[in-house]
């Protein structure tokens, strides 16, 4: 009979998989070439005129046109869109307004820093969160339960330029001076020589990721303990750790990383505000400056950046959250 | 005898208010006996189950007593002894295995863990007892996940994981309750086998009294968190002595004789809604003014114990008031079919379910669809009403062409063919109240708003429940109550026909007495009825006729006492076989 009901589903499920997974790639390119078309609008109509922006304003209309013609933007704008998607596709973004260099020359250095602070702030803010939610799960309802739930919603109601402000008020400026308030990496240094750097920005992201995620695996380890299986591992006589380790993580994890995804995808976007809070060099600073000087290609190549990294970060958590059969 | 386990003034309480669920529980079991344990849902036996193992659901707590296990007072054990004693002297087998097995974890994983000493040892162990219970015992099945196996082959993961430490007990809560039959018959078969050859006592949790019939040598009749009857099983089902045993044995349907059955009056008392008196009283025809008094827990000759007063008197009336036959009805089909179904072929994706599959359904008769899970009984209900949609044949109303999908369907054809579903906890809206769940269905076919309120009383009333209770939310009522209001919800359209889905299987038995009992009255008024089951019990109690389906296929059809006295077509006879069947009564 189970085998009978085993051998029907079991052989289409990795095409249908497969077929899925294609599905959603393909989507995810469509969403993209959307999203470079609105990029590509918007920056067109910002206020100003690039090659006014680019000579200044003792510029002659006779050089203003001739750098119009240079940059191409005397040409009708599906055809500048066209010229620059054909360079994106093959890697080529363009070269900055404000210094001529290319800008994945540019921004190869800001991406380096903007990756490691990323990253640097997921491998702390997942362990934590997993610590933090399993410990308040098992005392539900006490003190420390009660404090973080607290603590979770103030600090998710509070944008991360608030979290941050108030971690360099409280550990760079005013009460303690214990870390620079300002994170200064010269150019060409990898970040993580400079850890004194990178405290204030990677904490900033941890306290709001942690508050976040740590309630999902608050939520999940208390639905996993509460379960049938965790009480027949019980009256198995086994211990509250192997019960917590063995038992409730696996399946308490279910439903937990696909939303770890989620924040990394956050954490991201993100980047962009706390970067420039503590004077970063990444590509959220990087982003900033660019729109200050109308550095148009600079913009176009950062934002597209942010869009696919958001992009495949969401991808992989659907994936995750669709891997396993949920349930019956 | 020496006892392997001794229960003494067992007593778990509700944290909330100290509330009794259990109540000075005391009794003893010798190695190698089975002893049952019944009673209806909210009767305590769960929390026994549970409370043996000195375990409490959160919320309630063991107060007082001791569990003796070979001379160990499980109770008095804390943390690692007590962990340790769970492992070697008492083990637990829950209702549902789905859940009750970690999902994420491999069968290796969840039977090595509780073992102490080398895993090549242990694995030895595992693999004999696995074949003892009918597994395959290699390395490949080893590493499934519980999901990968049937729910037959689930519960026999956790009996083997619940023996394979060799306890000196093991508490079996419901085992077999959301099994198949024939699967049912095979788990009783390895829990008296294993019992038998490894000298473990068991305990025996079941609402179904036929099958702690089967399996028990004593039962324990539990009510309000009491212990009312602690009996022999032969004398029990001779001769109960306690009220509650015998109105319980007189609600139990059997598949060899049509009966009226006789449900239990009123519904059983909540924790903490008891009173000084004896806790059946309300619900007792033999209560007097002596009954305002707790009955003390009398010991009879056999090592019987009984809590009531007029133990003798029930025992004397058993005989005189066994449940009367109820006489078949003509065979003879005069009146012309209502729902007419030809040739229906279902599918779920690219397996096919059901194969032309065709029947009638005549007024004021009931048909019976039997077979076991898979077998495709519920997707041809579905099918009638319209709800499946992957399907072919052809249907007639009245004589009318039926279209297939209820989407397709007119209103009117709509309203004359009506659903009761399995589950009444999910198939009520839980936000609206019983009596708004009704209107709705009444508004849906544009009925006279002014009359609404008059036709839901009415339909109320005819399911037996108070108008009243149409401002309550289904939350409020209990199973049975709750499954009416389905019913009820039903009737209020005024439908031809209506199709209950397996809509007993969730009741307890005294509640699926008095459901089977109100459709049988709506049957002889002139409703017709396809009813879906998987127990003959009930096919006996309240069909007409009866197709029996197998993979799909009809394999035998027929008037009922004519398929079930003398089945033709062997999955039929195997069906019967495993059915459990009280033993007939003295007298």
């Amino acid at each position: 009979m189970a085998v009978e009901l085993l051998a029907a589903p079991a052989p289409s499920r990795s095409t249908r998989r497969a077929r899925a997974v294609a599905l959603a790639v393909a989507q995810g390119v469509g969403t993209l070439l959307v999203v470079s078309l609105l990029i590509f609008l918007v920056t067109q109509a910002m206020p100003g005129d690039v090659a006014r922006v680019v000579l200044g304003t003792r510029a002659t209309p006779e050089t203003l046109a001739t750098l119009r013609e240079q940059l191409g933007l005397d040409r009708p704008i599906w055809e500048q869109y066209g010229t620059w998607l054909w360079g994106v596709l093959r890697g080529d973004f363009g070269t900055s307004l404000v210094n001529g260099m290319p800008v994945s020359e540019l921004l190869a250095g800001r991406i380096r820093n903007s990756l490691t602070l990323s990253v640097v702030a997921m491998l702390i803010m997942l362990p934590i969160s997993l610590l933090v939610g399993i410990v308040a799960a098992q005392r539900r309802d006490r003190a420390f339960d009660q404090g973080f739930l607290g603590t979770s919603i103030v600090v998710n109601a509070t944008p991360e330029f608030v979290t941050g402000t108030v971690l360099i008020a409280l550990l760079g400026t005013t009460v303690f001076h214990l870390l620079p308030p300002v994170s200064f990496i010269p150019p060409g240094d990898s970040p993580l020589a400079h850890p004194e750097a990178m405290v204030l920005p990677v904490l900033t992201l941890v306290v709001s990721g942690v508050m976040y995620l740590g309630r999902l695996v608050r939520i999940a380890f208390i639905d996993a303990m509460s379960s049938e299986y965790v009480q027949t591992a019980r009256l198995k006589g086994l211990g509250t750790p192997r019960i917590l380790a063995r038992h409730a993580l696996p399946n308490a994890l279910g439903p937990v990383i696909p939303a770890a995804s989620l924040v990394a995808a956050y954490t991201v976007g993100g980047v962009v505000v706390v970067e420039y809070l503590f004077a970063f060099p990444g590509i959220g600073a990087a982003l900033v400056e660019a729109v200050n000087n109308r550095d148009l290609p600079v913009i176009q190549a950062i934002v597209l950046l942010i869009a696919a990294t958001y992009y495949v970060l969401n991808l992989v958590a659907d994936l995750l959250a669709g891997g396993e059969p949920q349930g019956r | 005898m020496t006892a392997t386990l001794e229960v003494a003034d067992l007593t778990i309480v509700r944290d909330a208010d100290e509330a009794r669920i259990v109540d000075g529980l005391s009794f003893a079991l010798g190695p190698g006996e089975v002893l049952g344990v019944v009673g209806e849902s909210g009767s305590g036996k769960s929390t026994v189950a549970l409370g043996l193992l000195a375990f409490a659901r959160p919320g309630a707590r063991i107060a007082g007593g001791r569990v003796v296990i070979d001379g160990v007072d499980l109770l008095a054990l804390r943390g690692g002894e007590l962990r340790d004693a769970r492992r070697r002297l008492a083990a637990y087998v829950a209702q549902d295995p789905a859940t009750a097995l970690n999902p994420a974890l491999a069968l290796r994983t969840q039977l090595l863990e509780s073992l102490d000493g080398p895993p090549a040892e242990n694995l030895d162990r595992i693999r004999r007892v696995l074949r003892t219970v009918g597994l395959p015992a290699d390395d490949a099945f080893l590493r499934r996940k519980p999901r990968q196996l049937s729910g037959g082959q689930q519960q026999r993961i956790a009996i083997a994981m619940a023996v394979v430490a060799r306890p000196r007990v093991i508490v079996l809560d419901e085992p077999t309750t959301g099994l198949d039959v024939s699967t049912q018959a095979k788990v009783l078969a390895l829990v008296k086998q294993l019992c038998a050859d490894e000298g473990i006592a068991a305990i025996y949790v079941s609402h179904d009294l036929a099958v702690v019939a089967d399996v028990a040598d004593r039962v324990i009749v539990m009510y309000g968190g009491e212990l009312v009857e602690l009996v022999p099983t032969d004398a029990l089902l001779g001769a109960p002595r306690h009220p509650y045993s015998r109105a319980l044995l007189a609600a139990v349907p059997s598949a060899r004789e049509r009966q009226v059955l006789h449900p239990i009056r009123g519904r059983a008392p909540g924790v903490g809604e008891r009173d000084a008196g004896c806790v059946f009283r309300a619900r007792c025809d033999f209560a007097t003014d002596a009954c305002l008094e707790r009955p003390p827990l009398e010991a009879e000759p056999g090592g019987r114990l009984v809590r009531c007063v007029r133990a003798d008197e029930v025992q004397r009336l058993t005989r005189i008031t066994r449940v009367a036959d109820r006489p078949e009805r003509p065979g003879l089909v005069c009146r012309p079919a209502v729902l007419e179904a030809e040739g229906i072929d279902a599918h779920y994706g690219e397996r096919q379910v059901l194969f032309n599959v065709s029947l009638e359904l005549e007024p004021g008769r009931c048909l019976a669809v039997v077979g076991e899970s898979g077998s495709g009984k519920s997707t041809l209900s579905r099918c009638l009403i319209g709800l499946h949609e992957q399907y072919e044949g052809r249907l007639r109303l009245d004589g009318e062409e039926l279209p297939l999908t209820a989407r397709a369907r007119p209103a009117a054809a709509r309203r004359e063919l009506q659903y009761v579903f399995q589950n009444p906890f999910g198939s009520l809206n839980p936000r609206r109240t019983v009596g708004s769940s009704i209107a709705a269905a009444l508004r849906l076919f544009g009925s006279d708003g002014r009359r609404t309120g008059a036709v839901v009383a009415e339909a109320l009333e005819r399911v037996e429940i108070s108008a009243r209770l149409a401002e309550r939310y289904p939350a409020e009522l209990s199973g049975g109550q709750r499954q009416r209001v389905a019913i009820a919800r039903a009737l209020a359209c005024e439908p031809k026909v209506l199709l209950c889905d397996e809509v007993t299987s969730a009741l307890d038995v005294s509640v699926q007495a008095s459901v089977i009992e109100l459709l049988r009255g709506l049957i002889d008024e002139g409703l017709a009825m396809l009813f879906v089951t998987h127990d003959l019990a009930i096919v006996r109690s309240i069909a007409d006729s009866v197709v029996v389906l197998s993979e799909g296929h009809v394999v035998e059809r027929g008037e009922t006492a004519a398929v079930l006295d003398r089945p033709s077509h062997p999955y039929t006879q195997g069906l019967l076989a495993d059915t459990l069947e009280l033993p007939a009564l003295a007298g």
